[in-house]
C-alpha cells in the first residue's frame, strides 16, 4: 500500500545513520532521507580531506542495463565513445537531446562483460526506455535494490582494507572489483564525487547493516577516524574538485521552459566528452553544427581574492562593467582558503575573459554590504591532489 | 657552497615561518633570495619532527589560530600542500570529579555553561560580543606596519590616521574600555563577566601561555586576544592543526618559496651581519664563509639580532640598550608524548567529544596564580597549567594507527631552575607534568612509548629562542605596535641601511601568524622601489 505518512524514504542504512546524526538536519535526495549535516561541516569537509568519510549513496539513480545491444545502446546514448569501456572499468558521461543539449551526466559501470550500471542525476527510465526502442535491451531501475557507500578521504585504502576488503592495493582510479566481505558479495569501484582517493561500495541491501558495520568496527577499534558525513559537505568538495551538478548548476534539457535555458556539453566545458568521430548516437548532427559555431557563453571556474563568498552574485567585465553573467555553485575552499564558484557566462569578443569581476552582496550584524572580487577564471579543477590517482595507494 | 662572487638580493638569516614568509613574498617578486637556517632542518618553532619512529611531534608551536589567512591565500599554500584541520571545543577537568566543558555546537556550549551557572551561561553572550570588538580592533592591525608616532612623514601621517578611524568604529567609551583592557589583568577583566571558578579558571587559562606574567598580572587580558583571533576569521579552517603538524606549515611555505625561485640552505648558522660604512653587505657563516647580499634580513629575536649576529660597534648605543633590557624571559615547558593507545578520561562520559580539543587540569585561579607563583622563584610550578592535545585522533599522519601522540604545553617553566637545569631536574619537571595527566587518566604512563620534555633551555639551544620565549619577545603594551621591538624600530627596518628584521620581536609579535614576515618583506619591495607581493587585510567591513 502506498504510504503518504511520510515524506521521505528510508535508506537501508537508516539505522544507523539516524544513530549517528548529531544534528537531525535532513535533506532530501531522490526521495531519501539524506543527512544535510551530520556533525558541522567543517569536521565533514575534513573528513574528506585529512581522514576518512562515509556517505550514503543508495539514493543515486542506478539503472542496469543488460542484453545483446547493452554496449550499442549506450554508445548511441551518450556524446562519449564508451565501445571501448572494458568490462571492471568506469567512465564519466553526459547524454544529450536531438538538439545536442545536455538531459543529464552519470557514469557508466562495465560490471561484468555485458552487464552495464548507468548512475545518473535524475530520473532517466523515460528517456532511456524511449532512446532503446530497436535496441535487444534491458533496461531495469535498480536505485531501490542496491545500496551503496562512498567511503572518501586519505586513508580510505586503509579503512577499508582494515574492514577487510582485500585486493585494493591493485585497484587503480575508475577500476571495479567483485569481492567479498563477511561472507556476502560486494562490488568496489575506485569512483567518487569528491576529487580525492576513494571507493564506492555496492551490495545488496540485505547487507547494508553488515557492511556499515564493517567499516565503523575499523573506527572502533580504534585504528581511523571515520565520519558519516553529509551533502553539505559534499557539496564543498564536490566543487573542489571540479565536478558539475545537472539540475543546479545547468537546467538538464528534459526540464527547460524557456527558450535558450538548455545548455550543450561545448557550453558546460564538458567538450572533450564529445566524440563527432563516433557512429551516429543522439545529438551528434546538432553537436557537430555547434561545433563549427563561435561558441557564445561557456560554464567557466572562478577562484576569487578575498574571503566573501559570491552567493547570487552576477559577473561583470570589469568593476561596474558589463553585466556578462552569474554565479551558480559557489563556496569556500577550507584547503585553498578561497573563494571558488561556478560561473555562466557570456563570452567576450568570442574569448573566454582571463578575469572577471564579482559584485558579491553579503551582511554583517544585519546590514548589507557589495564588495567587488576580482576572480581568475579557470578550467581547471581547483583542487587535484596526488594521491587521487596513485596505485597503489599511500596508507594516508 | 655557494659560489662566493654571487651577490644575492636578499640573504635571510632563519628559516623559520617568518623568515620563510618573509623570502617567499620577496622571491615572488622576483628577487633573488637565500634563507640560511642554523640547524638541519627548517621551521624554526614551527616544525614537526620524528623522534620516535611513526610518530610525528610539533615541537614547539602546535595550533595554527593565527595564521593570516590573507598569506595562506597569496602563496597559494593549499597547493603547497598544507592543510589546517578544525580543532574544536575545550576542556576544564576539576579536582572535585567535574568538569567544563567547552563544546562547538552554540546549544550544548549553553546547557553546559549553565550546568555551571546559569547567570554565566547569559553572561557569556556580552563577553564574546565583547572580545570580538577588540579582536577586530587587533585583526585590521596585523598586516599593516605600525606607524612612527615620532614621525611627521606623510605615510605614517596615513597609518595614524587609518588607526584613529578603527578607533572611531568605536563609541568614545569603547575605546576608553579598550585601554582598560589592553592593561587589564584577565582575572579581572573576566570577573567583569562571570562568577563561576571552573569557569573562570577555563577562560583565563590562554592568557599566561607564553608570558612571565600571572593571571592576576595586569597586561594578561589583551594576550587573550592571541588565541581568540583565530575565531574571527569566521570562515571555516581558520583554528586548527596543520595536517601532519606544524611543520607543514614551514613545509608549504618553503614549498612557495622555492616554487618562486627562492634557495634554502641549513646547517648554516650566520655568526655575523657584515657591515661597511654603515650599511649591510651581506653575512659571514660560523664556517667562516662570506656571503654577500643587497639587502640582509633577521628572522631572529632582537637579542640574538642586535646582540649576537650584530657586531655591537655596529649598533648604536640606546639600540643595544634597549635590546639588553627587552622583556624576553621564558615562562613555558612542552612535553610531546608519543603513547601506545588513546589515553581514557573517565570524569568525561563514554563518547564525549572533548578529548579532541584543548585539556586543561586547572580549576581555579588561585591554582593558576599558584603556579606563576613557583616560576618567580625560579621553579617551574609544581601544580602546572598545561594545555593537552591529542591530534592524532583525528590527523592519522602523526602516529601509527591505534597509536597517539600528545601534545602537552606547559605554563610555568623556568629559564634557570634554581642555579641552572641538569637532566635529573629535566627528568623530574616531565615527571611533574605526567603525574598530573595521570591523575585524570589512571593508565597514561604505563601508555608512554617515548616522551621529549622540553625546557627554556632546549628552546633556546635548539630553536633560538633566547630565553626560550616563545613569543620572541613579552606582548606587553611596551614591547607592542610601534613599540615593538622598540621605539623607532618598529618598522622592521634596522639601526644600518639595507638591514631589516622579519621575526616575531616586531609588530604584531608571537605566535605563528606570518605577519611579521609580510609586514617586513612589504618594507623591504617599498625601499626597493617593487611592485608589492604582500596581501591586503582582509577586512571585514
Ligand atoms: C613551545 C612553544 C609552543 C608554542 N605554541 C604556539 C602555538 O600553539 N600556536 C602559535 O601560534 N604559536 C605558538 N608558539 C609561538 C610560535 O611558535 C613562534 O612565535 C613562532 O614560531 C616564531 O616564528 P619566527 O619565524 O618569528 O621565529 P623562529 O621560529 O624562532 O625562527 C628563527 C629561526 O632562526 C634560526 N636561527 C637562529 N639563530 C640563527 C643563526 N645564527 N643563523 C641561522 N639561523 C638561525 C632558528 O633555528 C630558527 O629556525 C609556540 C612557541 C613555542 C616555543
Amino acid at each position: 500500500m502506498h504510504d503518504f505518512t511520510k515524506t521521505l524514504a528510508p535508506s537501508p542504512f537508516y539505522d544507523r545513520i539516524v544513530a549517528q546524526s548529531q544534528t537531525q538536519n535532513w535533506a532530501h535526495w531522490n526521495g531519501y532521507q539524506t543527512p544535510r549535516v551530520v556533525d558541522t561541516v567543517a569536521s565533514e569537509y575534513f573528513a574528506v580531506r585529512s581522514s576518512c568519510s562515509v556517505m550514503d549513496l543508495t539514493p543515486m539513480e542506478k539503472y542496469r542495463i543488460t542484453g545483446p545491444d547493452a554496449k550499442a545502446f549506450l554508445n548511441r546514448l551518450v556524446v562519449r565513445d564508451v565501445s571501448k569501456l572494458k568490462p571492471g572499468r568506469v567512465t564519466y558521461v553526459v547524454w544529450c537531446n536531438d538538439e545536442g543539449k545536455v538531459i543529464d551526466d552519470g557514469t557508466v559501470f562495465h560490471l561484468s562483460e555485458g552487464v552495464y550500471r548507468l548512475c545518473a542525476q535524475h530520473h532517466q527510465l523515460d528517456w532511456l526506455r524511449l532512446s532503446s526502442i530497436g535496441f535487444d535491451v534491458s533496461i531495469e531501475l535498480e536505485t531501490h535494490d542496491v545500496a551503496a557507500l562512498s567511503v572518501q578521504g586519505p586513508t580510505s585504502y586503509s579503512v577499508l582494507t582494515e574492514a577487510g576488503i582485500s585486493g585494493l592495493e591493485t585497484v587503480k582510479p575508475f577500476d571495479i572489483v567483485h569481492t567479498q566481505l563477511d561472507g556476502f558479495d560486494i562490488t568496489v569501484s575506485r569512483t567518487g564525487f569528491t576529487g580525492d582517493l576513494g571507493y564506492e561500495l555496492w551490495t545488496e541491501p540485505e547487507n547494508a547493516l553488515a557492511l556499515w558495520d564493517a567499516i565503523f568496527e575499523v573506527k572502533k577499534r580504534g585504528l581511523y577516524d571515520i565520519r558519516l558525513i553529509g551533502l553539505d559537505a559534499l557539496e564543498m568538495v564536490r566543487i573542489e574538485a571540479g565536478f558539475i551538478m545537472p539540475g543546479w548548476d545547468f537546467n538538464t534539457a528534459e526540464t527547460v521552459i524557456r527558450d535558450g535555458y538548455d545548455r550543450t556539453p561545448y557550453e558546460l566545458d564538458l567538450g572533450w566528452l564529445v566524440n563527432l568521430n563516433k557512429p551516429y548516437f543522439t545529438g551528434k548532427r546538432a553537436l557537430a553544427a555547434a561545433n563549427k559555431q563561435p561558441l557564445k557563453r561557456k560554464m567557466v571556474k572562478l577562484i576569487l581574492d578575498g574571503n566573501k563568498v559570491p552567493s547570487g552574485s552576477f559577473i561583470f567585465d570589469r568593476k561596474d562593467g558589463k553585466n556578462i553573467g552569474a554565479v551558480m555553485a559557489h563556496s569556500w575552499s577550507p584547503i585553498l582558503k578561497r573563494a571558488i564558484a561556478y560561473a555562466d557566462i557570456e563570452l567576450i569578443n568570442g574569448q573566454v575573459p582571463k578575469e572577471v569581476s564579482v559584485e558579491i552582496y553579503y551582511q554583517k550584524e544585519l546590514a548589507w554590504k557589495l564588495h567587488w572580487a576580482r576572480a581568475e577564471v579557470t578550467d581547471k579543477p581547483f583542487w587535484t591532489p596526488k594521491r587521487r590517482s596513485i596505485t597503489p595507494p599511500d596508507a594516508y | 657552497m655557494g659560489n662566493s662572487n654571487k651577490t644575492y638580493d636578499v640573504v635571510v638569516i632563519g628559516a623559520g615561518h617568518n623568515g620563510l614568509t618573509n623570502a617567499a613574498f620577496l622571491a615572488k617578486s622576483g628577487l633573488d633570495v637565500l634563507v640560511l637556517e642554523k640547524n638541519d632542518y627548517i621551521g624554526g618553532a614551527t616544525v614537526s619532527r620524528e623522534l620516535e619512529p611513526g610518530w610525528f611531534y610539533s615541537n614547539c608551536s602546535y595550533v595554527c589560530s593565527l595564521f593570516r589567512p590573507e598569506i595562506y591565500q597569496a602563496l597559494d599554500l593549499g597547493r603547497h600542500g598544507l592543510e589546517i584541520v578544525p580543532l574544536q571545543g575545550s576542556v576544564t577537568f576539576s579536582q572535585s570529579g567535574d568538569y567544563f566543558g567547552s563544546y562547538h555546537h552554540s546549544e550544548i556550549r549553553r546547557r553546559e555553561i549553565a550546568r555551571h551557572s546559569q547567570r554565566d551561561a547569559d553572561a557569556s553572550i556580552r563577553f564574546d560580543a565583547d572580545l570580538m570588538k577588540w579582536c577586530r580592533l587587533i585583526r585590521g592591525m596585523l598586516l599593516r606596519t605600525p606607524p612612527d608616532p615620532t614621525s611627521f612623514k606623510p605615510r605614517d601621517f596615513m597609518e595614524f590616521a587609518f588607526l584613529l578611524k578603527k578607533f572611531h568604529e568605536l563609541s568614545e567609551d569603547q575605546i576608553y574600555q579598550f585601554i582598560r583592557f589592553f592593561t587589564m589583568s584577565i582575572a579581572e577583566y573576566l570577573e567583569e563577566y562571570f562568577e563561576n571558578d571552573l569557569l573562570l579558571a577555563h577562560f583565563s587559562g590562554g592568557s599566561i601561555i607564553g608570558t612571565g606574567l600571572g593571571v592576576y598580572s595586569p597586561g594578561t587580558a589583551y594576550v587573550l586576544l592571541h588565541h581568540a583571533m583565530g575565531d574571527v576569521d569566521g570562515n571555516v579552517g581558520s583554528w586548527g592543526f596543520a595536517r601532519g603538524g606544524m611543520g607543514a606549515v614551514s613545509g608549504a611555505l618553503a614549498s612557495a618559496f622555492q616554487a618562486h625561485g627562492g634557495e634554502i640552505r641549513s646547517g648554516a648558522e650566520v655568526a655575523e651581519i657584515n657591515v661597511s660604512g654603515r650599511t649591510a653587505t651581506g653575512v659571514t657563516l660560523a664556517s667562516g664563509e662570506v656571503i654577500k647580499a643587497k639587502k640582509v634580513v633577521s628572522n631572529l629575536d632582537a637579542q640574538r639580532t642586535f646582540l649576537k649576529v650584530m657586531n655591537e660597534k655596529d649598533v648604536p648605543p640606546d639600540v643595544l640598550t634597549r635590546a639588553r633590557n627587552f622583556k624576553i624571559r621564558g615562562s613555558s615547558g612542552k612535553l610531546n608524548i608519543a603513547l601506545d593507545g588513546m589515553p581514557k578520561f573517565p570524569t568525561l562520559p563514554e563518547g564525549s567529544p572533548l578529548t579532541l580539543g584543548h585539556m586543561h587540569f586547572t580549576d581555579t585561579l588561585e591554582r593558576l596564580e599558584r603556579a606563576y607563583d613557583d616560576w618567580k622563584e625560579d621553579r617551574w610550578s609544581a601544580d602546572p597549567y598545561t594545555d593537552t592535545l591529542i591530534p592524532s585522533q583525528y590527523d592519522p599522519t602523526v602516529a601509527p594507527p591505534g597509536k597517539h601522540m600528545m601534545s602537552v604545553f606547559v605554563q610555568y617553566c623556568p629559564v634557570e631552575a634554581e642555579g641552572g637545569w641538569t637532566p635529573e631536574k629535566k627528568d623530574a619537571f616531565g615527571k611533574t607534568v605526567i603525574d598530573q595527566i595521570n591523575d585524570y587518566s589512571p593508565g597514561f604512563k604505563d601508555m608512554i612509548v617515548h616522551a621529549e620534555v622540553r625546557t627554556p633551555k632546549e628552546l633556546e639551544e635548539e630553536v633560538g629562542l633566547t630565553g626560550g620565549n616563545i613569543f620572541q619577545g613579552e606582548l606587553t603594551l611596551d614591547q607592542l605596535l610601534f613599540n615593538r621591538p622598540f621605539p623607532g624600530y618598529a618598522q622592521y627596518r634596522g639601526p644600518v641601511r639595507n638591514m631589516y628584521m622579519c621575526s616575531s620581536s616586531n609588530h604584531p609579535g608571537g605566535g605563528v601568524m606570518g605577519a611579521p614576515g609580510a609586514n617586513a618583506a612589504r618594507e623591504i619591495l617599498r625601499d626597493l622601489k617593487r611592485t608589492d607581493t604582500t596581501p591586503e587585510d582582509f577586512g571585514d567591513d
